[in-house]
């Protein structure tokens, strides 16, 4: 397929107040020579959930795998270009990764509790990371984690039971809790319902409309009508490039691109 | 993938050419309408009275259709403008066929009186919201916003001609009493034939709106690019 003539993405507005949670300015990224984010310039409000919408291989697993870099340990992996949150570069030579990626947290397309109880699945990052100074505490801030990820009633009585009994769409938000517990700002999902049944997709999308009041989301989906239901803005990415960043609304009634108009109407991809 | 997109493609202009046929049949209903008006042909009032259920079928039969193919496909961009403007024409569509049968009731009315005068505006607007329908239907199948845009200007003359027969008509009532009835039944054509003309516009202002995703509702109408 012929590379295509891509528009520099329009992006909206920043917040209100001028705050920018996420701002990446011409992000390349390479798997040894193999370029696969070609100059990505994006910039993501504080609570707002962003979708990346794309066909397979279009680099949008890869650039959200850049917003806490979970990409470090590929070998021949490369970036350039600049990630900031909150202002601070999270490429920069000081940047503590461990305590970067405890304020980004990730969810992953497959389920991936600890062999732990339930109770103990949420409790570990807290534990390793000292964030807690007593046994209440600690308690608190897991039923806490639990109860954000909508899981709390459903578990309350059998905290020390295996994680791995829970069902699939139960994993999933227990990992969301796990994710949640270390108290992140940004919440990165990566597929995070793709597979789930629909009634458990509800659930989670419905924790994604939750969440955001105190996180900011960005979502991997390809999942159009899913991207559509739970996020405030869209990025749609083709051949490695963001052809278009815009409100969903307006994306899904009326792309501005049309490459992304091609991909919505299923003429490609 | 491919053939689910085909499949999809294939139901779409399957919707478009239903209605396009519903189309044809409310601008013919106009059409035998206005003609029977001004031929005082009973038999043919009564056609008109009595013909709106092939209209009133193809409404139900292609909303059916959009549910369809709305929650099937689940569709998006153009082709999601695609659907909700074809929900909002079918229901304009079959107001038009409504807008009919309240002429022929007028005109069975009018017929039992002698003729106030011989009738040129009427006609004249017939012909010309029959026009609108045809280029708005028309621009709709060949997505051509010039043309939508053309619709949406014609509608003034509608509406100059439409105060010009009211005028005029008053003066023969004022003049002799025994032309109110009449009168009155030919003021209300009027206003039916200049409703057709709005619901024409509001065709080419949906087609405006899935060809280009612009809204131009209840603005001053473009001029044609």
């Amino acid at each position: 397929m012929p590379r295509p003539i891509v528009r520099a993405a329009q992006h909206p507005a920043p917040a209100a107040d001028g705050r920018l949670k996420i701002d990446v300015e011409h992000l390349f990224f390479y798997y040894s020579e193999k370029r696969a984010l070609e100059d990505i310039s994006i910039k993501m409000q504080p609570n707002v959930v962003t979708a990346f919408i794309g066909p397979s291989g279009c680099g949008k697993s890869t650039f959200l795998r850049t917003l806490n870099r979970m990409n470090d340990i590929i070998p021949g992996a490369r970036v350039e270009g600049r990630v900031c949150v909150d202002g601070e570069d999270i490429y920069g030579p000081k940047v503590d990764v461990v305590a970067m990626r405890r304020k980004i947290g990730m969810v992953f397309q497959k389920s991936n509790p600890f062999p732990k109880s339930i109770f103990e699945n949420v409790a570990y990052g807290l534990r390793i990371n000292k964030m807690t100074s007593s046994r209440s505490e600690l308690s608190g801030r897991v039923e806490e984690s639990l109860k954000h990820a909508a899981l709390w009633e459903e578990v309350k009585d059998r905290l020390h039971e295996s994680a791995l009994a829970l069902s699939g769409g139960q994993q999933q938000r227990l990992c969301i809790a796990r994710a949640l517990a270390v108290k992140p700002d940004i919440l990165l999902m990566d597929e995070p319902a793709s597979a789930l049944d629909p009634i458990a997709t509800q659930r989670i999308e419905e924790l994604i409309y939750h969440l955001k009041t105190d996180y900011t989301i960005v979502i991997v989906t390809h999942n159009m009508q899913q991207a559509a239901r739970v996020s405030d803005y869209t990025a749609f990415f083709w051949l490695g490039r963001l052809v278009e960043y815009e409100r969903t609304d307006k994306m899904f009634t009326a792309p501005s691109e049309k490459l992304t108009e091609d991909y919505l109407t299923g003429r490609f991809g | 993938m491919e053939r689910v997109v085909r499949h999809f493609q294939e139901e779409l202009e399957s919707l478009q050419g239903r209605l396009l046929e519903m189309g044809g049949l409310a601008e013919e209903r106009v059409r035998a309408a206005v003609q029977s008006l001004v031929g005082r042909d009973i038999a043919a009032i009564d056609r008109v009275l009595h013909g709106d259920e092939p209209i009133n079928e193809l409404h139900v039969e292609i909303d059916n259709r959009c549910f369809k193919l709305l929650a099937l496909h689940q569709p998006m961009a153009t082709d999601l403008r695609a659907i909700v403007a074809a929900v909002k024409i079918n229901t304009d569509l079959e107001r038009v066929g409504d807008l009919a049968v309240n002429i022929a009731e007028a005109a069975r009315r009018y017929a039992t009186h002698p003729p106030v005068k011989k009738l040129i505006d009427i006609p004249q607007m017939g012909d010309i919201a029959q026009t609108m329908l045809r280029d708005a239907l028309d621009s709709f199948v060949r997505r051509d916003t010039v043309l939508a845009h053309q619709v949406l200007n014609e509608d003034d003359r509608l509406d100059g001609l439409k105060t010009q027969i009211f005028r005029e008509l008053l003066s023969y009532m004022l003049h002799d009493p025994s032309t109110v009835e009449p009168a009155l039944d030919l003021i209300l054509i009027s206003r039916h034939l200049e409703r057709i003309g709005d619901h024409a516009t509001n065709i080419a202002e949906d087609v405006i709106f899935m060809v280009s995703a612009l809204d131009v509702r209840h603005h001053a109408p473009n001029p044609p690019v």
